[in-house]
């Protein structure tokens, strides 16, 4: 692990489960027992096709939804409702379009009713880590798709949360900003070295990313794979995906889904 | 950041395009921004020039100017009136509002309120308000409790409607959002659902307002000793049509002004969407 500071929450997942009630008597069993150690300062990625339940996993790290069994702790605390070690990103950037991007990231600090001042200075510095300094006056609809999510993130990262939850955070930007994402992505977690779990359908970016990915397949849902990946760190874009080990743990991702007609072998 | 130089050439380009047809045509903005006005001085023109032409008498159809004279000659009048008939509307509409607010926030958060009460809300609707008029007054008297009451049943339904669409209209992913900070139910919504049913409850205010100023002066029409209403009735029974002109303009301006009153409150207090700063 590259982390140089020890600021990573632990998560041990044990026996989880969740189960949909609907209204015909067909519960889904969206996860199915699953068991789960993640080590602090990891970052970890989930990838599996629609509804194999790693949306569903992440909503119950964050305390959104309560498992119907099993348990969940983060540093040792049970999770039953959000927890302040937790920031979360999701899949479009949730920015209230009222606010400013400063005020838009102050949100979680005001709703802990944190002394706001005094944050101010610390999401002025992450918004100047992530290009966009000197934006903090701005409305959300004067940024693009991409500047929006890093303020997203930026808002996630305010409280220096032991672990960031990432629900598919790159999957409504165009190939060229999620590129960029990526690599700051990488840029930001090198230097905060808190615990990511890391939601995605992209494989290529689960790779490129992770030191662990998770393989999920749906009905019920569970880790098909729990694959280690050993590229040297920081990765860097071309080199990486030029790597031979990189294309034999995408090769061997790929191969799970086309074993189970997610993906058919062409 | 590549992104960011992305957009700054995107704008960039943007106002170049715009600089360039506004040199191209450089009547058209000006065109644009005063065609409403062009066109009410064009047809209150034709309406000037019309009437002597056509012969029509004064009793009839007197001309714009006249009403306009008549009416900076009757201003006091029309103001004494006018302050009642703004008097009945300012309570009926906040009446509306006091009710209507709380009743919304009651159908979005319990869905067996909302069961029950939405087809009375809905019966109640339906019924013409003016038809409640003489009833009105037959309970109330001739004060201004029938006026008020029925600006008030007029103007609360929009209330209703439009701020419980506005609330039930959020983004789930936002409560969502606001709820993994640890959020509970009365932070979530002064934070995120009253913010962004804000647009839609001023959308219903605008119209509640408008709305109010027809039932106070219907009210009004029915049994009353004041109000621009009053006043129109008591021209019109004395032929005097340029004063019941004078009348309708004031009227429709006070309903013009109550709108602006709250299109000014809502600028303040919200941010538009799509209107970049």
């Amino acid at each position: 692990m590259s982390a140089t500071t020890q600021t990573g929450a632990a998560v041990d997942i044990s026996r989880l489960s969740k189960i949909y009630k609907t209204r015909e008597d067909d519960d889904v069993l969206a996860l199915d027992k699953i068991d789960l150690k993640i080590e602090p300062g990891s970052f970890v990625a989930v990838v599996g096709p629609s509804g194999c339940g790693k949306s569903t996993l992440l909503s119950l790290l964050a305390g959104l939804t309560p498992a119907s069994t099993g348990s969940i702790a983060i540093d040792g605390d049970g999770v039953s409702r959000p927890h302040p070690k937790t920031g979360v990103v999701f899949q479009s950037d949730l920015l209230l379009y009222w606010r400013t991007v400063l005020d838009n990231i102050l949100l979680p600090i005001e709703i802990k009713k944190l002394d706001v001042a005094k944050y101010k200075t610390r999401a002025e510095e992450l918004l100047a880590q992530v290009g966009l300094e000197g934006f903090g006056n701005k409305y959300p609809s004067e940024l693009s798709g991409g500047m929006r999510q890093r303020v997203a993130i930026c808002r996630a990262l305010i409280q220096e949360p032991g672990l960031l939850l990432m629900d598919e955070p790159f999957g409504a930007l165009d190939a060229l900003t999620r590129e960029q994402m990526i690599m700051d992505l990488q840029s930001m977690w090198l230097r905060l070295g808190n615990t990511v779990l890391f939601i995605t359908h992209g494989i290529d970016e689960a790779v490129f990313l992770a030191d662990r990915v998770l393989v999920m397949s749906p009905r019920p849902g569970r880790v098909d794979l729990d694959l280690k990946i050993d590229l040297p760190r920081p990765r860097q874009w071309s080199k990486t995906h030029e790597d031979k080990d990189y294309h034999g743990y995408v090769r061997q991702i790929r191969a799970i889904f086309e074993a189970k007609g997610i993906l058919v072998a062409h | 950041m590549a992104s960011t130089d992305v957009i700054g050439a995107g704008q960039a380009q943007k106002k170049q395009g715009n600089n360039m047809s506004s040199k191209k045509k450089s009547r058209g903005p000006w065109l644009e921004r005063y065609s409403a006005l062009i066109l009410a001085i064009v047809l209150l023109g034709a309406w000037q020039i019309l009437v002597p032409l056509s012969g029509l008498s004064e009793f009839v159809l007197p001309t714009p100017l006249a009403i306009a004279s008549r009416i900076v000659n009757e201003l006091p009048l029309l103001a004494t009136h006018g302050y009642v008939t703004l008097f009945e509307v300012v309570v009926g509409f906040a009446m509306g509002v006091l009710v209507g607010i709380p009743l919304a926030l009651s159908i979005f958060y319990s869905r067996a309120f909302e069961r029950a009460i939405y087809p009375i809300l809905v019966a109640l609707q339906t019924v013409p308000k003016v038809a409640l008029a003489p009833l009105l007054v037959l309970y109330l008297g001739y004060g201004w409790a029938p006026k008020i009451t029925l600006a008030f049943l007029i103007s609360f339904f929009p209330i209703v409607i439009s701020t419980v669409v506005g609330l039930q209209s959020l983004d789930k992913n936002l409560v969502n959002l606001v709820r993994s900070m640890g959020a509970g139910e009365w932070q979530t919504f002064f934070k995120v659902r009253l913010p962004a049913a804000l647009p839609n409850i001023f959308g219903g205010f605008k119209v509640a307002v408008s709305l109010a100023v027809i039932g106070a002066v219907i009210g009004e029409y029915v049994a009353a000793e004041r109000g621009l209403g009053y006043l129109q009735l008591q021209a019109n029974s004395q032929f005097d049509t340029t004063l019941n002109f004078a009348t309708v303009v004031a009227i429709s301006g006070l309903g013009v002004m109550l709108y602006f009153i709250i299109d000014t409150i809502e600028a303040r207090v919200t941010y538009k969407r799509d209107s970049a700063k």
